[in-house]
């Protein structure tokens, strides 16, 4: 959908973004700079210059429904180029967040349901291990495919037989530290 | 010389060949690693992705036993290299963010020491001559590109030990080890690492990208300084005849002559032991 088409937009939106984010939307002036360097931009309904735009126009919805904001790769290119120094990988974090606390329909399910089980381990063993996080990740995103099921089968032979997998996980001594600091940061204790 | 040494979750297993040459590369260059005790995992992509304070906390709670230690961090994953890099830039720019964030991991921590990645370390700290004077056997006649992707170079402000759009330090590295530098239009293209169980889809046509371009040069390798890359372009090339990938520290071991550099590259999905035999170089 074309954002024009929308009737309702959200008029405190740009306001939210803004002060939870930290980043200075207002100074893009469409250059499409960050849009031209973008490697994911293919794959995105709405290039990174327009979600800018989108945000200051307070298109809520458009942002939070779209494809964009999830593809985002965080690979830095379009703040290092932006002449505006316009912070657009972190302006993604914080939509992600933004979209995912308003319970707003997600677009590209899978890419938060891994970023969450990727942390599951670390919370639990102070480290990642692999093994677990690929196999909640299979069962989350429910990805049951043949193909899917092949291509892991196939990796995670190879990586065995070069003992790369590791079953049982490193857990740190001081696991409790890490505990602490999931319940003091992202479990809502102080912020 | 002598660091913090932060290894990362990957150095102990999808990467352990990069863990491996990181250390025994450091043994025979005098550059001396402590490694952090009891070290946590940085959180990595999905730590800023989903909470801005646990990004910040995860990094911070290593980054405080290195400053216990009274030591620079040094760090070998491009990914864990970022994250630290960032919570160390934020802290330094404002102590009280800093003073609030020691509170969250019950240490207290100010900045005072640094955070380099290992590239930067042997290019810069000990410099490229030191290194000529120890290669034993230069990596004569291999073609290689040298890939540095994403979070070495970007964003400039926070990493940033070279150029963002032209970095040449490890082109710089291989020339010293006598290796084939080549010019090539991929350096610092991304290579969709974070995609690559969300949304295969796009990482595999990113890397596909790289790969093209590294044999339109007709490179004989591919070296990276990320494991993340390391892990996508090893794991998930297509087609017969794959480019192997290798990790900067591996070529540095092997030039030294260092005799256990094999054991690493049998780690490898992509096979580089006929390459490396055919150049004469194993």
């Amino acid at each position: 959908m074309n954002p024009s088409e929308k009737q309702v937009c959200d008029p405190t939106f740009a306001g939210r973004v803004r002060k939870e984010s930290g980043v200075a939307i207002d100074r893009c002036y469409q250059c499409l700079t960050c849009t031209l360097g973008c490697d994911a931009a293919y794959a995105m309904d709405y290039p990174p210059n327009q979600i800018v735009r989108m945000c200051q126009m307070g298109f809520k919805e458009e942002v939070f429904g779209s494809s964009s904001i999830w593809v985002c790769t965080a690979c830095e290119s379009c703040v290092t180029r932006c002449p505006n120094e316009i912070d657009i990988p972190h302006l993604m974090d914080t939509l992600h967040q933004m979209a995912l606390r308003d319970g707003a329909p997600i677009q590209v399910p899978s890419v938060p349901v891994f970023h969450k089980v990727f942390l599951v381990p670390i919370k639990q063993f102070g480290r990642q291990f692999e093994v677990m996080m690929t196999g909640l990740f299979m069962l989350r995103a429910r990805k049951f495919s043949i193909s899917d099921i092949r291509t892991n089968i196939t990796l995670g032979l190879g990586m065995f037989l070069r003992n790369k997998l590791r079953f049982i996980p490193h857990r740190i001594r001081d696991t409790g530290a890490v505990k602490e600091i999931f319940r003091k940061t992202m479990e809502g204790g102080q912020k | 010389m002598k660091y913090a040494f932060y290894p990362g979750c990957t150095q102990e297993s999808t990467a352990e060949e990069f863990g491996l040459s990181s250390r025994a590369v450091c043994r025979e260059l005098g550059i001396g690693l402590e490694e952090i005790p009891d070290w946590n995992c940085c959180g990595a992509s999905s730590g800023h992705f989903l909470d801005e304070a646990l990004a910040d906390a995860l990094p911070a709670r290593n980054l405080a036993i290195a400053e216990q230690m009274g030591l620079d961090t040094a760090v070998v994953c491009a990914a864990c290299y970022l994250r630290l890099r960032a919570t160390r830039h934020k802290v330094a720019g404002s102590p009280g963010f800093g003073k609030e964030l020691s509170e969250r991991i019950g240490r207290p921590y100010e900045a005072r020491y640094g955070v380099k990645h290992l590239l930067d370390i042997i290019v810069n700290d000990l410099g490229l001559e030191e290194v000529r004077k120890k290669v034993r056997k230069p990596l004569r006649g291999l073609r290689l590109v040298s890939y540095y992707g994403c979070y070495i170079v970007r964003p400039p402000d926070v990493v940033g030990f070279d150029d963002p759009e032209n970095p040449t330090s490890m082109d710089r590295l291989l020339d010293a080890l006598g290796a084939d530098a080549l010019d090539w239009g991929a350096k610092v293209d991304c290579c969709g690492g974070s995609l690559i169980l969300s949304r295969d889809d796009i990482a595999l046509k990113l890397m596909g990208g790289v790969i093209e371009r590294a044999r339109e040069v007709e490179a004989d390798a591919i070296v990276v300084a990320c494991p993340m890359c390391h892990a996508n372009l090893d794991m998930r090339q297509k087609g017969s005849g794959p480019i192997p990938i290798l990790y900067f520290t591996e070529l540095i071991g092997l030039a030294l002559g260092i005799p256990e550099a094999e054991r690493w590259f049998r780690k490898h999905l992509v096979d580089p032991l006929d390459l490396l035999k055919a150049k004469k170089l194993l």
